[in-house]
């Protein structure tokens, strides 16, 4: 088993606040890890941290091998170049909370942007691969519209084609299903699981329990900054040992 | 009113008065195009910049901004020359008008920007690319977009502005008119003229704007 996601003592403050206090996390090839808690535990930002959308002040997150966003410089930690780091995040594919689809750019457009102007590819192969993945996701049909003529689903749809196209070594999820009306959640999700079940691999950060139960290869539940307990769904979700994850699944349904 | 009179008058400076229709588009055109490229510069350092550039660009929108045009046309004029600049009336004049023209730019940009949501950069991060490509392709299409009206109306004071530029010997439009007008004392026939073409430069604008406005609006357009 390849490791591609490694996460080795990290720490992120937001001022004097700390909010990630020592982060250990392996995600192998083809894993799918949930990282469950409630709000304030860190789980974003921990997501935030894998593509460097959020700094870090200590540790190390490699991704395929390769540790992402900073580098020793005669022995003091300096932060990567920017186009280093803007190479590194898109080793990742993030899907948001609130989509954020380019509003001037069609479904098409915001699957090429980054296929053209980052990978390098010509019109056509993007097109090409972007018709793909549009598809893939149930949205060809659609890939003319721009994103207000799409409903809540759809709109994610199309970013987690936008995001996956550029073949990332791992996609992220950034609760992506809970900007949505109830009845959009479920399609969402189905594109999501069916992503997992061809072997991708992905982290979410997710409020679904039953889908972090069904779809997971391991659960992450963090408290506090710090991660409480982890381990395959099968056992989190039934017999969970902290105090703490047992009370956070009693308050949340599953 | 003589108007056959009025007539072979217009006919006879007729030269003088397409030369000073010409300066003021000139001017104006000139002034436009600098300040709108160094506005833009203004207003990305002001938004996006690290503080020693950001800072700066605060205080020069806030200080250009708020300085009268014809003070900024006296003082470009008469400080160039006291520091040595050897600068004609003509380019005193345009670039009194184009700091003037790239302060409103700046802020104009300034705040279209800040109008656009945090999760279009992160968005564009996200796939990769670097802040030049994310502004190039994100940030600055949808900023134009909001920004486009305002932008037009400060064009078109820029053509207002211009006739500033009589007060240091500029012989655009309206000194022009001014200079025919002491031959023949028409006033009110040849400022009537005047306002007619400028109105017919400011209408102009605003119709190049709508219709730069109406393509940004069209649907599913190609980026690459």
């Amino acid at each position: 088993m390849t490791p591609i996601v490694e996460v080795r003592a990290l720490h992120k403050r937001f001022g004097e606040l700390e909010v990630l206090k020592g982060i250990d996390l392996v995600v192998n090839e083809g894993d799918v890890v949930s990282i469950i808690g409630s709000s304030g535990s860190g789980k974003t930002t921990l997501l935030r941290c894998l593509n460097l959308l959020e700094e870090f002040h200590q540790g190390e997150v490699r991704i395929g091998g390769e540790s992402i966003g900073y580098r020793q410089r005669n022995g003091q930690r300096v932060r990567a170049s920017e186009r280093e780091i803007a190479g590194q995040r898109a080793m990742t594919g993030m899907v948001f909370q609130a989509f954020n689809l380019f509003p001037h750019m069609s479904a098409l457009d915001n699957v090429t942007l980054g296929l053209t102007r980052v990978r390098g590819m010509s019109r056509r192969q993007a097109v090409e691969l972007a018709d793909h993945w549009l598809e893939r996701v149930g949205m060809l049909e659609r890939r003319d519209h721009r994103p207000a003529q799409l409903s809540g689903g759809q709109q994610q749809r199309v970013a987690i084609a936008r995001a996956i196209a550029m073949n990332p070594r791992v996609m992220l999820f950034d609760e992506a299903t809970s900007a949505l009306d109830p009845e959009r959640v479920g399609e969402v999700l189905e594109t999501i699981r069916s992503l997992a079940q061809e072997g991708m691999t992905m982290v979410l950060v997710t409020h679904e329990m039953r889908f972090a139960r069904d779809v997971s290869d391991k659960v992450v539940f963090m408290d506090g900054g710090r991660i409480a307990e982890q381990g395959p769904p099968a056992t989190l979700f039934s017999t969970p040992e902290s105090p703490r994850l047992q009370a956070f699944l009693k308050t949340s349904s599953l | 009113m003589q108007w056959d009179y009025f007539f072979d008058q217009v006919i006879s400076h007729r030269d003088a008065l397409l030369q000073g229709t010409a300066v003021t588009i000139g001017v104006s055109l000139s002034a436009i195009v600098a300040g709108t490229l160094l506005g833009i510069a203004i207003g990305v350092a002001v938004t996006y910049g690290i503080k020693p550039l950001r800072w700066p660009a605060r205080v020069y929108i806030d200080i250009i901004r708020g300085t009268p045009v014809l003070v900024l046309v006296l003082a470009t004029f008469y400080i160039s020359s006291a520091v040595g600049l050897d600068l004609g009336a003509f380019q005193a004049g345009v670039l009194a008008l184009t700091l003037f023209c790239a302060s409103h730019v700046g802020e104009i940009l300034r705040g279209a920007l800040q109008a656009l949501p945090r999760g279009q950069i992160e968005a564009g991060r996200a796939i990769g690319l670097t802040f030049a490509g994310i502004f190039r392709h994100i940030l600055f299409p949808q900023a134009l977009r909001y920004a486009l009206p305002t932008w037009i109306t400060a064009a078109v004071e820029m053509v207002k502005a211009s006739t500033l530029l009589s007060v240091i010997g500029v012989a655009e439009l309206l000194l022009t008119t001014q200079q025919i007008i002491s031959n023949n004392f028409l006033n009110m026939q040849f400022y009537l003229l005047a306002g007619l073409i400028y109105f017919l430069i400011d209408f102009a604008i605003e119709q190049v704007g709508r219709y730069v406005g109406r393509r940004l609006d069209r649907p599913a357009r190609r980026t690459t």
